[in-house]
């Protein structure tokens, strides 16, 4: 049987916006399958074992959280960036994914990152928030995400390749059209809480390459009966993206 | 002071009231507005005329509640209260309700003001108004969109209670967040809280669950619901503070049942609406005014007799069947709305409606940190959704695990398609900007069977 294990990261301090529904869909969408999941939850003074991991989450909280996070992950860097390089899944929300950046600029001090990805925030006037629709390929099949975006920083990704180009919204900055990185089988968004429930294309590329990086061989994923999540996705994207 | 100018005012903003009301509206903020437009000194100069004291309620959850409560009673007790009961809770809703209670030469008659303030609102109040008591009943996530965190909330709350230095607080003192203000505070301060474990164990996402004075976690004796409950630091002595109003000795199976301690005295409660959170809101008005008046006559009459807010947790008789309406803005609220539905053992059906106005918070992720999951154990025959963002709730509802859940866009025919199924209890939980439809839309049902 095949059984994903899915770490959880510091959930006690990262649990801004409805972060649980990204577990909740990744969970379920394994054992609707017949496979197996299992989730395991870090708090702030456990060490990560990354090889035993197959799926990192890493979600967003307020600043003064996401500093206590950013100092013990520090710590972790070195293995952390080793899973990521050797193509460990990792999704990154909000502050989680400018945390993998190099540094987050505020106006008085500059918080270091973790530099596994080459990309850089600065806090701007102002926070961008609402809803987002994006356009993206992900293994060669295109389509939209929807989803809801609130950061006042403003990432620049410089040579990465984003997650997708923004339909409706403000992406990574609101000026370059871009939202978030997708890296190796990384994926750094600011598209909160419950991304992967109403965008089940990008639930099953994580789970997908997941699998593949456990058992080797690519693993086929059993189709699901995807109408509500379709629906709601779609809700959002006729909502705001109608003209797109 | 400038009398014709005040009178003016007064005028102006009565004239206001009485057009939105021949318009059908509810709203009583532009009236507030144009008041304060034509004598900028017309709120400070009536609160100054409050003959005793004016108490205020913030907090997230509760507030309206609390502030009606406040506000029964006193005038119970005979005195005459100036209040903002429709929940208009900024600068021009207040500044409306004192208007509303003075005469056409601007002039007050009133013992008391019970005035509910929100959290943002209230440094823009208190530059008019000075409390003599805060009563503040928590603090949870809620409308993320618009002040985007929970700490930027305390922080102007922290604001607001240096402006009033004099200001007796009142607080909850089962949520660490609240009790916050008190600790090592200039303030005199006095506490609430349920002084039992009552055994509501729930899965949810829970907020400050590290201290907020030192960061170390807190350790928990027991829970009440997200981060209410018994709890000490870690790190260092910040701990849940000596309770001078408690309640002990709950029964939730048939309404609420519970004993009050108060200084010097305690008496048994007993009350029909349902759900613990009204432990806190019984408990902080009770204190309010035990403190304002040192008199505890007629709350037992007060309080049993109390019709709670529209839609919270109001019952209706529809077709023979019993529907219960509540309002739930944020998982906190919503998770408290389950345990009341699992609460009771009856068969029946659920609808919940979720909107995304800008007044509910256009960000509705927070779903996602509602345990819709423990619906499974609510014995529930039939499950409705509906609202702007039915189908996000449908989607909520599949990785609840619930299946077979209706999808109806139309707040009305939801509501008649509830109604029709044949089990004779229907619980409708609803977010802000569903609740006045709703209820509306109930009313009628309710008047056309």
């Amino acid at each position: 049987m095949y059984q994903l294990t899915i770490g959880h990261l510091y959930p006690d301090l990262l649990n801004l916006y409805g972060d649980r529904g990204n577990i909740a869909a990744l969970t379920n969408r394994l054992l609707w399958r017949g496979m197996d999941a299992k989730v395991v939850s870090f708090e702030l003074q456990d060490d990560i074992d990354f090889s035993k991991l197959d799926i990192v989450f890493l979600g967003g909280g307020s600043d003064r959280e996401q500093q206590l996070v950013c100092n013990r992950l520090l710590e972790q860097k070195d293995a952390f960036t080793a899973y990521v390089e050797d193509g460990g899944v990792t999704l990154a929300v909000c502050g989680g994914y400018q945390l993998l950046g190099r540094y987050y600029q505020l106006k008085e001090e500059t918080i270091p990152g973790l530099s596994i990805l080459d990309i850089t925030t600065e806090a701007g006037e102002g926070r961008l928030i609402g809803n987002v629709v994006l356009s993206t390929s992900l293994d060669g099949r295109a389509f939209q995400v929807a989803g809801f975006e609130n950061h006042g920083g403003r990432t620049h990704i410089g040579d990465h390749l984003p997650f997708g180009k923004v339909a409706a919204g403000f992406g990574n900055n609101g000026e370059d059209g871009t939202e978030g990185v997708l890296y190796k089988n990384t994926i750094g968004t600011y598209l909160h809480g419950p991304l992967l429930p109403k965008n089940p294309e990008v639930a099953d590329f994580l789970l997908s390459r997941a699998l593949e990086r456990k058992y080797g061989a690519r693993v086929v994923l059993p189709l699901l009966d995807d109408t509500l999540e379709l629906e709601a996705k779609g809700y959002i994207v006729d909502r705001f993206a109608s003209k797109a | 002071m400038n009398t014709i100018r005040r009178i003016l005012a007064v005028w102006v903003c009565k004239l206001a009231i009485f057009g939105s009301k021949l318009l059908g509206k509810k709203g009583s903020s532009k009236p507030g507005q144009l008041a304060l437009l034509v004598y900028p000194g017309i709120l400070r100069e009536l609160a100054a005329s409050v003959r005793r004291e004016i108490l205020v309620v913030c907090g997230t959850n509760g507030k309206t509640t609390t502030n009606n409560l406040l506000d029964s009673l006193l005038r119970a007790q005979g005195y005459r209260v100036v209040c903002n009961r429709v929940g208009a809770n900024m600068l021009y809703g207040v500044c409306c309700a004192f208007v509303d209670s003075a005469n056409l030469w601007g002039k007050l008659d009133a013992d008391f003001a019970c005035l509910e303030v929100d959290e943002a609102s209230a440094v823009k109040v208190f530059a008019h108004v000075t409390p003599s008591r805060i009563l503040i009943t928590n603090l949870f996530r809620d409308q993320l969109d618009r002040y985007g965190e929970i700490d930027i909330t305390i922080d102007y709350l922290r604001r607001a209670l240096a402006m009033a230095p004099d200001a007796q607080l009142i607080l909850n003192g089962d949520d660490p967040l609240v009790a916050q203000f008190g600790y090592h505070s200039a303030h005199d301060c006095v506490y609430v809280g349920v002084d039992q474990d009552v055994g509501i164990h729930l899965q949810e996402t829970k907020e400050g669950r590290f201290c907020a004075i030192c960061g170390a976690p807190l350790a928990y004796d027991y829970y009440h619901y997200s981060q209410l409950g018994s709890y000490r630091c870690t790190g260092c002595d910040f701990a849940r503070p000596a309770l001078s109003f408690r309640a002990d000795h709950v029964d939730m199976a048939d309404g609420l049942r519970f004993h009050l301690t108060y200084p010097g005295g305690g008496m048994d409660i007993s009350v029909s609406y349902r759900g613990f959170y009204n432990i806190y809101n019984i408990l902080l008005s009770f204190a309010g005014s035990f403190l304002a008046t040192g008199d505890t006559g007629r709350v037992l009459t007060v309080l049993s007799t109390y019709q709670p807010q529209i839609g919270r947790m109001e019952t209706f008789t529809i077709r023979g069947t019993e529907v219960i309406l509540n309002l739930s803005k944020n998982p906190a609220g919503f998770n408290q709305a389950i345990s009341t539905v699992l609460a009771d053992p009856r068969e029946k059906d659920l609808l919940v409606a979720i909107n995304d106005n800008a007044q509910d918070g256009r960000d509705i992720s927070w779903i996602w940190d509602v345990d819709f999951e423990r619906l499974t154990e609510g014995n529930i025959r039939h499950y409705v959704a509906t609202g702007i963002r039915v189908d996000d709730l449908a989607v909520r509802f599949h990785y609840a695990g619930i299946g077979g859940v209706r999808k109806v866009r139309s707040l009305r025919q939801a509501a008649e398609e509830a109604i029709a199924k044949p089990t004779k209890v229907c619980y409708f939980l609803v977010n802000y900007t569903a609740n006045f439809p709703m209820q509306d839309i109930l009313k009628d049902l309710q008047k056309t069977q």
